[in-house]
């Protein structure tokens, strides 16, 4: 029989199924890890996969979780969602059918967690966002009611933006702001929206509310009209990779004021992209600073920096902390069953983590906790203050 | 007024980038007539090959140009050897496809081997001029200086020069021209060569005017300067600067006076009408196609 | 037995055959056999099967070079979406969904028409580039529109796409192009790929049939996009841009253009690897494009170009037989 094209590419392919349907047999706990490992931030991925294989990495070396009577290993089980809205859902399908995770640790990026959090509901399977501070990740979108599944390990943008609005006319005395979004994003939408409702509120003016689309690069259209209001201070929830971009145009085209960032800021690499120094003394929201740190966060800033070489910013903190709650409701549940596993979590109601005291009142998603304002000093992230919920 | 003067400025220095790509992918298409989808990806190995030049050996703004514009001119070369040329008189859609299969294995490589955005390193003072109330930057000046001067130096090139005589020849008729001893191989070879060459210079300036690179510029801004070449005409090499020129005001008026989100409504509703009126683009000649 | 053609030649073989498909399928998730994951996993395949299929009506058998075959999909996508999100949310999942699915065919269908209009007097390149920006156009529409969500989408779409329901539409989307293919229209569509000019020399409608090939082309694509939707549930502009389109042309010529089976092979391929390769990350997007790239290098077609399964075909010489031809026939089997 010739050896047609067809038939070495149904080889192909068949190797390829069987390869990938081989499991490992050994009895474990399976926690899936849904990441941002390529797209727009792929640091947030990389730091969320680095402190999840550290806290297995722990975990297993004192014997695994307590399991009803015995102890189990932690499998963890990686998928990238390239921080794209339908390969997350795709990847939260993955992992909780195909490989078959007990909870689900990510997304982070609230674009991509809001769709996995769709899955993770219609399947069952509980999800905790180490990240994703937008409100509707874990909202039902029909009834607005909190979904069952999906919990998270941080604070939402209805914490942070007051925080921020706050920070903005108490400490830098500003009576106009301007803002400047990617419309085309979730998260950053909805914190603009609170942004502006808190400053408002707190007796400012929003003079300027600039859009761009996810993806732009020339910014010069809005921030021209941004310096034409002359605003007090700019506030720019944008990622870590834009953030330096906007900021080198707008101090070309000769705007002055500070910039207010949110927690998207938090990754270091801003600093490294910051070639210019545009953000030099901004300030921005962000869950936990390593300065202000509690003994318990030293010890886990020690050990990642001994595995990894560099500090871990908030989304590694977040993510030990997701998947230490995570361990915690496997163990508290006594099973690897998911309906028990999600009703331990949701019976969880202090918890003590990296980030700082937790707290979680009943029928809540998100814990109340303490937020940290920073500056951008001398190419490197400062404590300013620690705002309490 | 000064506004409008300000956006005048943000317009040209992004139309210049685009007329940079633009003319790529027309002079490619003159004598090939094919629609050269990798040199989306071209322009922007030309940041990272800046970056790669930078991080070895740190070296002033001209150089650093001359030796990119080299290296792509280089790329280009292998990409039309190894991948255009075999399917010369293979169906004309294997070539298009097999042209988007490299783009995006060239895409995919780089992002694989550098998957985190980068920040650009500084090249050039940027001193930024202030009068009546209007903002330039050296930058923006360079960065049109150049485009500008590269684009006549192309026009000189085409118009002026036994081998622009020669591209256009191998543009009009492949075949009757090699029979009268003009190497079109050879032509066609050095032209992809210099619209190579060209993409890398703009993607040098694009990553001085925009300082954070990542993989994934090729995409929009290649398919951008795709449409402003189709605009003009492709095929035509001031069809190509007119339409960069043209499509980078609309966008950067569009979002003076509209939300971002309409920029791209506005270039390609723009793009279908004038298509739909001169369906060969604003200075492009309708050519007879045997299919 | 006398006068029995073998089983492989039964006519009614290939509907039986596709009947007791849909019945497998229906039954399929309530086994257990095939986990939620690999049920994924063949909705997807089928609803590329459809998308696949129906670009290659345009790009394969009419020889032209559509990109924005995504843009049909987005339509049809959101129609749907609409109507089993916003304007019949609680309706019963059996009559909403086919309802919703065919809107969103229709939708997508009628924007076929300008597209099929522009393309009287366009070809080639020209033609890719207008459908590139319609696809633009539709994306960037979408995007402004707040009643579905702009740029952030639309969540809560019901999972309505079952396997037996993609099956079903797969199959309807395989059987219409394979008639459309084989009939007159289907003459005249493959008269326009070889010489247009020639065709209208000869008498073929080929306004006629460019609106017929885009119409039924663009019809399917919402079709599949109507059924991703409900299988994602959710969907926001920016997965409807130019690298779906991509990833479609990539799947229409790796399989083979023109080919019936050659669009499921693609298809299916290009999904299957697409999962299977997801340890490799980033670089399983390298492998893909090079592979299809050295495809064109040595089969320019595609693996299943200008062919396709015998069965398939329709029996033509059943028909071309003349009376006596028949009569001797038959006689031979009496005496013997």
């Amino acid at each position: 029989m010739y050896l047609h094209t067809r038939h070495i590419l149904a080889a192909l392919v068949l190797s390829g199924i069987l390869l990938t349907s081989c499991q490992p047999t050994k009895p474990s706990v399976k926690i899936g890890i849904n990441a941002e490992l390529t797209g727009e931030m792929p640091a947030v991925g990389a730091s969320c996969k680095q402190a999840a294989e550290l806290f297995t990495e722990q975990v297993n070396k004192a014997g695994g979780i307590a399991v009803g009577s015995e102890k189990l290993p932690i499998l963890l089980s990686v998928v990238d969602n390239s921080c794209k809205a339908d390969q997350s859902a795709a990847a939260a399908q993955r992992l909780i059918s195909q490989d078959g995770v007990t909870v689900m640790v990510g997304p982070n990026a609230s674009s991509c967690a809001i769709p996995a959090g769709e899955i993770a509901e219609s399947l069952g399977c509980l999800m905790i966002s180490p990240w994703s501070t937008n409100p509707k990740t874990t909202q039902d979108s029909q009834t607005g009611k909190p979904k069952k599944n999906a919990f998270r390990a941080c604070f939402t943008d209805r914490f942070e933006s007051p925080v921020l609005a706050a920070f903005a006319t108490k400490n830098l005395h500003a009576k106009t702001a301007a803002v400047l979004y990617d419309v085309s994003s979730e998260a950053p939408t909805s914190q603009s929206a609170l942004f502006k409702e808190a400053f408002e509120k707190a007796g400012g003016k929003v003079v300027s509310m600039e859009t761009y689309s996810t993806g732009d690069r020339d910014f010069s259209a809005q921030l021209t009209k941004i310096r034409e209001s002359s605003p007090d201070i700019i506030y720019l929830p944008a990622p870590y990779n834009d953030t330096p971009l906007i900021a080198a145009q707008a101090r070309q085209l000769g705007i002055k004021a500070p910039f207010l960032g949110s927690d998207a800021w938090s990754s270091p690499d801003i600093i490294k992209l910051d070639a210019g120094k545009n953000l030099e003394g901004s300030y921005f929201c962000n869950h936990y600073s390593t300065e202000a740190a509690t003994p318990k966060a030293k010890q886990f800033i020690a050990d990642y920096t001994a595995k990894y070489g560099n500090a871990p910013d908030d989304v590694a903190a977040l993510t030990y902390d997701a998947m230490a709650l995570a361990a915690n409701s496997i163990a508290s549940a006594g099973k690897t069953d998911r309906a028990a596993v999600r009703d331990a979590m949701a019976s969880t109601r202090t918890f003590d983590g990296v980030t700082g005291h937790f707290v979680y009142p009943e029928g809540a998603r998100e814990p109340a906790k303490s937020a940290v304002i920073m500056q951008i000093k001398d190419g490197s992230f400062h404590w300013v203050s620690t705002v309490e919920p | 007024m000064k506004y409008l003067a300000q956006q005048a400025i943000n317009a040209l220095q992004l139309g210049s980038i685009y007329a940079l790509i633009a003319l790529g992918y027309s002079m490619v298409y003159g004598v090939l007539t094919m629609i050269n989808f990798a040199h989306g990806d071209v322009f922007m190995l030309g940041s990272f090959f800046c970056l790669l030049l930078i991080a070895i050996v740190p070296v002033p703004f001209w150089l650093a140009l001359i030796v990119v514009m080299g290296a792509t001119a280089i790329l280009g070369t292998l990409i039309e050897r190894f991948a255009y040329r075999p399917l010369r008189n293979a169906p004309r859609v294997s070539a298009i496809i097999t042209a988007l299969g490299c783009g995006l294995v060239i895409q995919n490589t780089t992002l694989g081997i550098s998957p985190y955005a980068r920040p650009m390193p500084h090249l050039l003072d940027n001193v930024t001029y202030q009068f009546a109330g209007i903002t330039v930057t050296t930058l923006q000046i360079i960065i049109i200086g150049v485009s500008v001067g590269l684009m006549m130096v192309l026009d000189f090139l085409i118009r002026k020069t036994s081998f622009g005589m020669a591209m256009r020849a191998v543009a009009s008729d492949r075949a009757t021209v090699s029979l009268l001893g003009v190497p079109a191989n050879e032509i066609i070879a050095v032209t992809f060569a210099i619209g190579a060459a060209l993409g890398g210079a703009a993607g040098l300036l694009y990553g001085m005017a925009y300082p954070v690179v990542s993989a994934a510029m090729g995409i929009t801004v290649g398919w951008k300067a795709f449409v402003a070449a189709v605009i003009g005409g492709i095929g035509n090499m001031r069809g190509a600067v007119l339409g960069a020129f043209i499509l980078g005001t609309v966008e950067v008026m569009t979002v003076a006076v509209l939300p971002s989100t309409y920029r791209d409504l506005i270039s390609y509703s723009l793009l279908l009408l004038i298509l739909v009126f001169k369906p060969h683009g604003l200075l492009g000649k309708p050519t007879i196609h045997k299919a | 037995m006398i006068g029995m053609t073998p089983w492989t030649k039964n006519r009614y073989l290939p509907p039986v055959l596709l009947v007791v498909g849909l019945i497998v399928t229906a039954i399929l998730p309530s086994t257990g056999i095939v986990n939620d994951y690999l049920q994924f996993v063949i909705v997807s395949i089928a609803i590329n099967a459809i998308l696949c299929v129906s670009l290659n009506l345009v790009n394969g058998w009419m020889g032209e070079f559509s990109v924005g075959h995504a843009g049909f999909m987005a339509l049809g996508a959101y129609a749907s979406a609409i109507l089993t999100v916003k304007l019949f949310p609680s309706a019963p999942a059996a009559l909403i969904f086919p309802a919703a699915v065919l809107i969103g065919g229709t939708v997508a269908g009628l924007a076929g028409i300008p597209v099929g209009i522009l393309s009287f007097k366009t070809r080639g390149d020209y033609l890719a580039i207008i459908t590139l920006a319609f696809l633009m156009i539709v994306k960037s529409g979408l995007e402004n529109i707040p009643y579905t969500g702009g740029p952030r989408g639309m969540l809560g779409i019901p999972h309505l796409t079952t396997v037996a329901w993609a099956y079903f539409w797969c199959v309807v989307a395989f059987w219409a192009i394979r008639n459309l293919v084989y009939s007159k229209y289907g003459r005249g569509i493959a008269a326009i790929r070889e010489d247009e000019i020639a065709a209208e020399a000869m008498g073929v409608n080929t306004r006629a049939a460019k609106l017929v090939a885009f119409v039924t082309s663009s019809f399917f694509a919402g079709v599949a996009g109507a059924l991703f939707a409900h299988q994602l549930q959710f969907i926001n502009p920016s997965s409807f841009d130019i690298l779906k389109s991509t990833e479609i042309l990539v799947m229409v010529y790796l399989g083979g253009v023109a080919s019936l089976g050659g669009s499921l092979l693609g298809a299916g391929v290009v999904t299957i690897l697409t999962q299977c390769l997801q340890p490799l990350g980033t670089w399983r997007m390298v492998v893909l494009p090079a592979l299809l790239v050295l495809l064109m290098l040595f089969r320019p077609a595609g693996i299943m170009g200008y062919r396709d399964w015998n069965w398939l075909k329709p029996r033509l010489s059943l028909k071309l037989r003349s009376k006596n031809e028949d009569k001797a026939e038959r006689g031979k089997e009496i005496v013997s």
